[in-house]
């Protein structure tokens, strides 16, 4: 369908409209984390004058935030991984079962965790907290990476799910006539068009577990287990009179960038439409 | 390349139903074998048992004289074309075709993997899509790389599962003749399903129509329009269908809802002492009465009807004429209908008049057909009676000749094509 000029320029308006919706906050924070401390104020977009101050302060030998930042960016990157590799593996066996086989309580399973993913989050934490410090999970890794599974575990099986029902199952049969083993099938026909969707949840999963800020600060204490979203809000000042903000929005550009490599990462992968053609178009 | 042989082949569903019941068939080392039936009827789970795609309840499978009811697919060497292609989307058409040989292991080496995959591209004239991938092709264009890759691999035999039903009709057209093509010159054992007649008359040597499960005749396709064994076989094929009328006999007459039929030694013999019958008539038995020759006039019966809708279709002219059944035998017909996926609709008479006719919607028409041509079934075994089981045997050992010929032309002009090109 051809645009006429008109159409374009109604196009062009819109795309830059969201652009700019998308992008101003982004582009707020970089230029804040370039600032001086006394440029903070100043009014302005754009800093006066460019300084990589705030970034040694949280990542520089001697930064003074650097003991609370780099402790929560390691803590904020294993338990993000760890809590997204096991949602992942876990979905990608119930998504299987439910998109392939007719089981009793199937409706049950995926209604249970549709039910789970719409709790507020934070009706849950005070309890968690209580029964996180009397079994003694309150401040560790596994104390955080468990209720972040209830968050990534039904969002990871229902796109999973409805990813696996897409795909044409008859491919494993026309490999086996071909000549292949079952698992041969499994890999070389079913493996490489379930791939995208398993990454693509992957990487939601993993934003939700790095995102997170309510479970991070209620369940933590020191920076045994804290996460970045958490630690940044006990960022200080050099004195009490000063705001911290430039460090927060350096601190904010770092950990936005492991998402934006994964993203651009996966990006093919992420893409899909790889299924479309193997059945009837 | 090998013969199958079903030896009284089951297949019961955990509900006890039997999907397919005792069916026996011999499929020769080369034939080209047509299952079909109406939707449900079982052909689909009879292919994918031959294929090994399903278990087999009971009865015996062999191909090439072999048992292999416990064999898995891969070691059945059984080559499978599917409905919906089945292609790997993620594989250019090169690796689609190549998937099978690749699987081997070791027993091609690449240069004879590429040359496999370019001739089989060659022969389905697939040469320039080579290196694109599935989703960017044409529905045709699939169809072709799901034959390439199972003609690669020199199967014992091809399996066909409604392999036209995605594709519209000009193209199916086509298709039908390009798969007919191949399997003469590659004289490979073939089992294709479908339902439509069209493609089960004109590729099998042989056709097997199947209902509810049950194997109902095995004949050549001018066998099975010639000579159906019963009423369902006669009902199946042929398009349009054919008339079904109630007739009744009354002293030396049978009565049709339109005409009397005076009975002659071949009607009588076959109707016997039954009172009701079912008398079914093509409907390019009919002529318009006008045009028939006069010689050819005395030998048929006459009757005047009144057509209430006529379709031209340039090569010929349908015409309807409603008429009311016989209670006796309507029930019957009725569920026969249900079971070869009709309506159940008002019952009429279809008549296939040369295009020619000037007989139009509304007009009083007088008929013409030919007893000789008429087919008799008792209404309640449904069986013929006007079968002529060695007319039909004649039919198909003609048939067979007929093919026999045609392999052999086949081989000798792909030979011929192959030493032009080398």
């Amino acid at each position: 369908m051809a645009l006429t000029g008109r159409q374009k320029m109604w196009w062009a308006v819109i795309t830059v409209l969201v652009l700019v919706y998308a992008l101003f906050p982004v582009f707020s924070i970089l230029a804040t984390s370039f600032k001086l401390p006394g440029d903070l104020t100043s009014g302005r977009f754009l800093p006066t004058t460019w300084t990589w101050e705030n970034y040694t302060q949280i990542l520089g030998p001697d930064g003074s935030a650097r003991d609370l930042f780099l402790p929560a960016l390691r803590n904020s990157i294993g338990i993000s991984l760890i809590a997204t590799l096991i949602a992942v593996v876990l979905a990608t066996v119930a998504a299987y079962a439910i998109a392939r086989l007719d089981f009793p309580g199937k409706r049950l399973v995926l209604t249970t965790a549709l039910g789970v993913s719409i709790f507020p989050v934070i009706s849950i934490v005070t309890p968690l907290f209580n029964i996180w410090r009397s079994i003694g999970l309150y401040d560790t890794w596994a104390g955080l990476i468990i209720p972040y599974l209830s968050l990534t575990l039904p969002i990871s099986m229902w796109t999973l799910a409805a990813f696996f029902r897409q795909i044409p199952w008859e491919l494993e049969q026309a490999a086996q006539v071909d000549g292949a083993t079952p698992m041969q099938a499994f890999r070389k026909a079913i493996v490489p068009l379930a791939a995208p969707g398993v990454f693509t949840t992957a990487l939601i999963a993993f934003f939700i577990a790095w995102n997170d800020f309510v479970y991070g600060i209620s369940l933590t204490s020191t920076s045994a287990a804290r996460p970045v979203p958490a630690a940044l809000a006990f960022f200080t000042g050099e004195s009490y009179f000063e705001d911290p903000t430039g460090a927060i929005s350096a601190a904010a550009v770092v950990v936005t960038i492991p998402v934006i490599v994964l993203v651009l990462l996966f990006q093919r992968q992420i893409v899909a439409g790889l299924t479309q053609g193997a059945v009837k178009g | 390349m090998a013969s199958i042989t079903l030896n009284h082949i089951v297949k019961k569903y955990g509900d006890g139903f039997p999907a397919v019941n005792d069916v026996s068939l011999d499929i020769a080392d080369g034939e080209f074998v047509i299952l079909v039936g109406p939707s449900g009827c079982g052909k689909s789970t009879l292919l994918r048992m031959i294929v090994g795609l399903e278990d087999i309840t009971s009865g015996d499978l062999e191909i090439g004289g072999k048992r292999v009811n416990d064999l898995a697919p891969r070691h059945r060497d059984l080559a499978m074309v599917f409905q919906n292609y089945a292609l790997y989307p993620h594989l250019t058409v090169y690796e689609n075709i190549a998937f099978p040989l690749r699987l081997t292991k070791g027993q091609y080496t690449d240069t004879e993997i590429d040359s496999r995959v370019r001739n089989a591209s060659t022969l389905l004239e697939l040469d320039e899509h080579l290196e694109r991938k599935p989703a960017n092709l044409s529905g045709g264009q699939r169809q072709r790389v799901a034959m390439g890759r199972a003609i690669v691999r020199q199967a014992q035999a091809f399996l066909f599962d409604e392999p036209l039903s995605n594709l519209d009709a000009k193209l199916r057209g086509q298709m039908r003749t390009e798969i007919a093509r191949l399997q003469r010159r590659l004289a490979t054992t073939t089992v294709y399903v479908t339902h439509d007649q069209t493609e089960a008359m004109t590729l099998g040597d042989r056709v097997a129509v199947l209902r509810r499960g049950v194997l109902q005749q095995v004949a050549s396709p001018r066998a099975l329009y010639d000579q159906p064994v019963n009423l369902f076989v006669a009902g199946f094929i042929g398009s349009p269908p054919m008339n079904f009328l109630p007739g009744r006999v009354e002293g030396t007459d049978l009565v049709l809802p339109f005409v009397r039929v005076p009975l002659d030694a071949r009607l009588r013999a076959a109707i016997g002492d039954r009172e009701l019958v079912i008398v079914g008539i093509r409907p390019d038995a009919f002529e318009d009465a006008d045009v028939v020759a006069q010689d050819k006039r005395g030998s048929g019966v006459t009757f005047d009807a009144d057509v209430d809708v006529t379709e031209w279709l340039g090569s010929e002219l349908y015409a309807y004429v409603p008429f009311e059944t016989d209670p006796a035998v309507q029930q019957q017909l009725e569920e026969l209908d249900r079971e070869l996926d009709g309506e159940g609709m008002r019952t009429q008479l279809v008549v296939a008049l040369d295009s020619l006719s000037t007989i139009r919607d509304g007009d009083a028409a007088t008929l013409w057909f030919d007893p000789a041509s008429v087919h008799v079934f008792d209404p309640e075994s449904q069986d013929s009676l006007t079968r002529d089981d060695e007319k039909a045997a004649a039919i198909d050992a003609e048939a067979a000749q007929a093919r026999q010929r045609a392999t052999a032309r086949a081989k000798e002009r792909a030979a011929r094509e192959d030493a032009k090109a080398s």
